[in-house]
């Protein structure tokens, strides 16, 4: 892997050699492009490429197909393989250019946003050609995707002119002079080909950015991506720069396992990322401020709270322990969770009632899961045993109601993943 | 403007890579999970018996109450549900003897051999409950036994059991031998089962049940553990009481 | 298969050849397999039973039922799937076991590692060279009669890295008895040297263990932890794997593990392997036939039959036959390899020097206003326990028996189902029953534990059966088996000496149960059965070499407790595992290398 300066210095090389051959209808890559080759193969990791434009199961890397689910209903993402026919072989390096950091296609028609091109938007022209000289040597897969599956009115692309207007920034990143040189790249990478805010930054109506939110937690295919800026009482307060760097490689750390579509990112994506790079995000993190005040909590007497102090000494102690802090690296600790003290208590609830299974990577090899309580706790238990956990241990969070876990029950009932 | 999610959603089925992979013949690349897989247990509900004739049920529950008799402190198997447990027992794969190796030949054997017997025990208590009920009647001018006095039924049992009285067609201290050994069983599983209605066998005796971590009491040496009994299905106390 | 389910001699369908087929997926399997891909060779594991694994097959949500795992054992073997046939005497007709009751085999992904105790004892260096050592020290007249006991071929010196690589790789919770030759304090005194003291500390024992210990200690005893599976804290092993603490929930043996904190292959050894691109495993699929070419010397790989009764064909270079001890020796009946064992003419190999455990115990019943036990709160391999009657510990001049065992206060559960005794003399049934079950529930001790040797005998062993069949029309195995005289002296003696403890105790009542004969296929005393497919020196009386290879195929070697000569007076699988590291050194570094026989007898 690339260290930063590497990486810096290989850019400018690879923009000088881009410049001659970059307006050609891409042909068979240069060998002599191999740095920006191998360049370009990091950032296709850093922007976790792979991962939509594949469709599991069918091993055909990068060659589209899969259906990606957004509050508006299906996107299925593109072929981007070099195939001239079905992928993008035929496009120019322009086209390619304009698709991820601009979201239009070659044919002229927009991008809906589930391809994050607004982050991708602060790449740089060099990143993303690198990018492309990449993605041009990946072998060719025929496969004529068809991406329009959204219900009426929402298949008309050209409604994206409007949602672009609104919410768009089409602007490269801009480094922060009054922050040192690990916070930027920190900053390029989490807003930039990382798009941790595609999840973790909550959506309006029309699936734009709450920017005044940014990454303090979204919805997304039914999971709640947590918040994961520095707040104490919401985000990541507690945990340290190595508990980040830690969970992003290997999908654990002192007090967090990773479960959900985050543990299929930290597969494909962050658990090959730089150590250096996982710093520089870190730094970024936690350098974001906290803006919410720690709220008391739900009162221990309180019915609720009784009743989950019950069920959690019963049953959940036997792997989170007596004192919620689970297992370093194993289970983990329900007080450091920022997924467990969300306000949004979906992905807490989703994980009661289904159980949860987290990765295995080369460092933690491991893959804990956790079992499925939805035969055994009715829905006023799974709330008070939630109640319990979100308020306990000098955390607090709004108590979980029943309701809400009957509405998550049967949404989680008419789910496939 | 916007459709009803379930309708969006239902339109495409989609799999999360990752972590859920369906079974495949070949195991390999990732430990195998979906979400909700597992195989748990499905408790007994009260309602009518599934193997026991009416009268059967009836001697059964008598029998349960002379074997485990009611006291002030503990109900007795009866009330505990013992009855119950059996009769769903019975009417399972334990009545059918599945998965026991139930090929001929059928020959008789010393009992360190292990049984040797064609039949499961739906099948023997059946037989049994048929010769006992008849042995009841002949020696007690027609009456079953649940409508013998506790001790008249004590003796019953006690005859059976030690072989002075004989049951026709069938050996009566093997009945006796199983019945107790199934009623108590009842008593003490989870009440999951039908028995140890409301974990009454567990609170007699201390025993906290499904609980799994004893990390603050494994150092306490020779102090009464304090907690309730808790089953598979949970306790009371897990509901919330309405304030 | 045929209508009746028997298979047909038609041509099975034959899969891609593997670098290494490996029969039954438990600890040696495991070990093995991992191994062979380190090696970077293609390896196939194939497995009777279903996968298992914590969160789906035995979470902490219903993994604590006792009526499910250990009345109606629900983790096990079903007899329908397959049973073996047994008799006392060989002038006897076998049955069928049609219920299990004395052993309890395994099935599944992990064996008989998701469910046992997780006891993990090292053997005595005298176990190893038994033969040369009793004969030495009491003369050849002083042997019981018809005694086949044997030395392994392999020294605990050479065993002792492959202990401590099993050790290490389940985070084994003990305390060192002898390091290095220097005998520590806490440990037991009578082990064989080990390099490295365990790696995790001693698991904490409950009020009854450490009450058994400190009237062994003032009886002149040196009473010392049971080396434990269980994990006293979190652990990683080499391989990166991590455990959690055992919370001593007091379900172990019998289920599996909910929370991640007892040694099992699921724990230890399955996440890394089956991330490796050359590893794959088939389950619900059960080997039937060991295949070997026309010179009967080679194996070209195996056979078996999945869950839709379709045969298959697996062929392969290299066969590792891992499955519980009993299946090896039947696969290698059926498979005719190797020659079957005679007892009357006192030829052959397979099948001979069978053996299992002699098991006694004693129960303690105390003044329930003085001592309360709480046995619920208890690990599978909690326990503290002495050593001065096991192997040849002691002088057994005096005393006409050979063998011994172990004495450990090793109670691990108080489930009410198999754990509400009552004193001698209370009714079986009514008020007096339910009374003495309330007065003793939490003052009982009824984890005394003598694990008694069996050494092998003549008329011990195992051959096919005549007359029952399995389901798929072939023989059953057929188990010779009687306790001799030895064992039960040596039971009487040292259930003697297990009751003045308790006794010393304060206990109101002691109860012993010395193990009597005959041997009884519906009492349980272990699943530990070994022998039939020995290792040793010498062929004629061996199956396998020093190395678990065949004598008779050279690219199959056997492991597990099939290998050992006699049974010892400890826990098997720790022995198992580390003759299975030490087999796994010997593919890789000699026979990947030049493959045929690693011993010239």
């Amino acid at each position: 892997m690339l260290d930063r300066a590497t990486a810096i210095l290989l850019s400018f090389a690879a923009a000088s050699l881009a410049v001659s051959g970059a307006q050609v209808v891409a042909a068979a890559p240069d060998q002599q492009k191999f740095s920006q080759i191998e360049r370009g193969r990091y950032l296709t990791t850093l922007a976790d490429c792979v991962a939509c434009h594949t469709n599991p199961g069918t091993g055909k890397r990068f060659a589209g197909g899969r259906p990606i689910e957004t509050p508006f209903g299906i996107v299925v993402s593109a072929n981007i393989t070099p195939d001239t026919k079905t992928g993008i072989g035929g496009w120019s390096d322009e086209q390619f250019d304009n698709a991820v950091r601009h979201g239009v296609r070659a044919d002229g028609k927009r991008l809906y946003p589930a391809m994050p091109y607004p982050s991708y938007a602060k790449m740089s022209h060099e990143d993303v050609l690198a990018i492309r000289a990449y993605l041009a040597t990946i072998p060719p897969v025929h496969n004529e995707v068809v991406s329009d599956q959204l219900p009426f009115p929402l298949n008309i692309r050209a409604g994206m002119r409007l949602w672009n207007a609104l919410y768009f920034n089409d602007a490269e990143f801009q480094t922060n002079p009054d922050k040192p040189p690990q916070w930027n790249r920190g900053a390029y990478l989490v807003n930039g080909p990382g798009h941790c805010g595609a999840c973790h930054t909550p959506k309006t109506m029309l699936g734009g950015d709450k920017l005044s939110q940014a990454l303090r937690g979204g919805q997304v295919q039914g999971w709640l991506a947590p918040n994961i800026t520095n707040d104490k009482a919401k985000g990541l307060g507690s945990w340290s720069k190595d508990d980040i760097v830690d969970f992003l490689k290997s999908g654990h750390s002192r007090v967090a396992t990773v479960t959900g579509p985050m543990a299929e990112e930290i597969e494909h994506s962050s658990s090959r990322w730089t150590q250096a790079d996982l710093q520089a995000i870190a730094t970024y993190l936690k350098d974001l401020p906290g803006i919410q005040a720690k709220g008391s909590p739900v009162a221990a007497n309180d019915p609720a709270m009784k009743a989950g102090q019950a069920i959690y000494r019963d049953v959940c102690s036997a792997c989170h322990q007596l004192d919620g802090k689970g297992v370093p690296h194993l289970f983990p600790s329900l007080p450091d969770s920022a997924a467990v003290r969300a306000d949004d208590a979906t992905t807490a609830i989703r994980v009661v009632l289904r159980g949860a299974r987290s990765v295995a990577t080369s460092p933690e090899p491991t893959a804990p899961g956790m079992p499925s309580f939805a035969w055994q706790l009715k829905d006023d238990q799974v709330a008070a045993v939630l109640t319990y956990i979100r308020n306990s241990w000098g955390v607090a969070a709004p108590a979980v109601s029943a309701d809400t876990v009957a509405t998550e029950r049967s949404n989680l009932a008419a789910r496939t993943d | 403007m916007l459709l009803h999610r379930r309708e969006l959603l239902a339109t495409a089925a989609w799999i999360i890579a990752g972590t859920a992979v369906a079974r495949a013949s070949v195991i390999t690349g990732r430990l195998p999970w979906h979400p909700t897989a597992g195989d748990p247990p499905t408790p007994v509900r009260p309602g009518p018996w599934q193997f026991f004739t009416a009268d059967e049920a009836a001697a059964i529950e008598a029998l349960a109450d002379r074997i485990i008799p009611p006291d002030p402190k503990t109900p007795g198997g009866k009330d505990a549900g013992c009855a119950v447990y059996l009769d769903r027992q019975l009417a399972g794969p334990y009545g059918r003897r599945d998965g026991d190796y139930n090929r001929g030949p059928f020959m008789p054997a010393a009992k360190n051999f292990g049984p040797q017997a064609q039949n499961g025990p739906a099948a023997d208590y059946r037989k049994q409950l048929a010769a006992f009920d008849r042995y009841c009647r002949a020696q007690h001018g027609g009456k079953p036994f649940a409508q013998l006095t506790d001790a008249e039924k004590d003796k019953v049992i006690a005859d059976v059991e030690g072989g002075e009285a004989k049951l026709e067609g069938t050996d009566g201290r093997v009945f006796i031998d199983q019945l107790i050994k199934d009623i108590q069983e009842g008593f003490f599983a989870d009440p999951i089962y039908g028995g140890n209605r409301d974990m009454v066998a567990w609170k007699m005796i201390g025993f906290p049940g499904a609980r799994y971590n004893y990390l603050d009491w494994i150092d306490r040496h020779n102090e009464r553990f304090p907690l309730p009994p808790v089953s598979i299905m949970g306790r009371g106390e897990w509901t919330p009481k309405a304030s | 298969m045929d209508a009746e389910g028997k298979l047909r001699a038609v041509m099975a369908r034959k899969l891609p050849s593997k670098d290494v087929v490996i029969v039954g997926l438990g600890w040696t399997g495991s070990i093995l397999a991992n191994e062979l891909t380190d090696e970077g060779l293609d390896v196939v594991a194939i497995e009777r039973g279903p996968w298992r694994d914590t969160p789906t097959e035995f979470p902490p949500t219903y993994a604590q039922d006792e009526l499910r795992y250990r009345i109606r054992h629900e983790l096990f073997l079903r007899p329908d799937q397959t049973t073996f046939t047994f008799r006392n005497k060989t002038n006897q007709t076998a049955l069928p076991i049609r219920s299990w009751g004395a052993f309890m085999p395994p099935n599944g992904v992990g064996g008989g590692g998701v469910h046992w105790n997780a006891e993990t004892w090292r053997f005595l260096p005298s176990d190893f060279v038994l033969k040369t050592h009793l004969t030495q020290r009491y003369g050849a007249a002083f042997l019981p009669e018809d005694i086949t006991i044997q030395d392994w071929g392999v020294t605990f010196e050479e065993l002792e890295p492959h202990y401590d690589a099993f050790e290490r790789l389940c985070g084994t919770s003990g305390t060192a008895g002898n390091l290095r030759g220097q005998i520590q304090d806490g440990g037991n005194p009578f082990e064989g040297p080990r390099s490295r003291p365990y790696p995790n500390p001693a698991q904490k024992q409950g009020f009854g263990h450490t009450l058994w210990a400190k009237a062994a200690r003032d009886l002149g005893y040196k009473p010392f932890p049971q080396p434990s599976g269980n994990m006293s804290k979190a652990y990683v092993n080499p391989l990166g794997v991590r455990l959690g603490p055992c919370t001593y929930c007091g379900f172990c043996e019998w289920f599996g593990c909910g929370n991640y904190s007892k040694a099992s292959p699921q724990t230890t050894i399955l996440p890394v392997l089956i991330r490796k691109s050359n590893f794959s495993a088939r389950d619900q699929s059960e080997v039937t036939q060991i295949n070997l070419d026309s010179s009967r010397k080679r194996a070209t790989g195996v056979s078996f039959v999945d869950s839709s009764g379709v045969e298959w064909e697996q062929p392969a270079d290299l066969v590792i036959l891992s499955a519980y001890s009993m299946f090896n020796v039947q696969l290698l009946l059926l498979s005719k390899i190797g020659k079957p064992y005679d007892p009357v003419a006192n030829t052959g190999v397979i099948g001979r020097n069978f053996t299992h455990q002699c098991m006694s115990s004693v129960d303690g019943f105390f003044d329930k206003t003085k001592f309360n036990f709480n046995p619920f709160i208890a690990s599978g391999a909690i326990g503290m326990c002495i050593d001065e009657f096991n192997g040849d510990n002691f002088d057994h001049g005096p005393h006409g028996f050979v063998g011994g065992g172990y004495l450990g206060q090793v109670q691990t559960n108080g489930r009410p189902i198999e754990t509400t005794p009552t004193p001698p003399g209370t009714p079986k049934w009514g008020s007096k029953w339910k009374q003495a079950v309330r007065d003793y529930y939490l003052s009982n001790l009824k984890g005394g534990s003598i694990h008694g040797s069996m050494y092998s005998y003549r008329d011990v062993y195992l051959d096919l059966d005549p007359t029952y069949k399995d389901r798929f029309g072939r023989p059953l195995m057929r188990m010779t088996i009687d306790f001799h005289d030895n064992e039960l002296k040596a039971a009487a003696f040292m259930t003697d000496k297990y009751a003045e403890i308790v006794k010393a105790m304060g206990a109101t009542h002691v109860v012993k149960h010395a193990r009597k004969g005959p041997y009884d296929v519906t009492k349980y005393q272990t699943t530990h059965l070994n022998g039939g497919a020995v290792m040793g020196s010498d062929p004629n009386t061996s199956a396998l070499n020093r190395y678990l290879q065949s004598w008779d195929v050279p690219n199959l070697f056997v492991m597990g407790a099939s290998a050992f000569p006699q049974n010892a007076g400890y826990n098997p699988t720790g022995t198992v595992a580390a003759l299975a590291f030490w087999s796994a050194k010997a593919i890789r570094e000699q026979y990947l290398k030049n493959p045929g026989a690693l011993v010239h007898a």
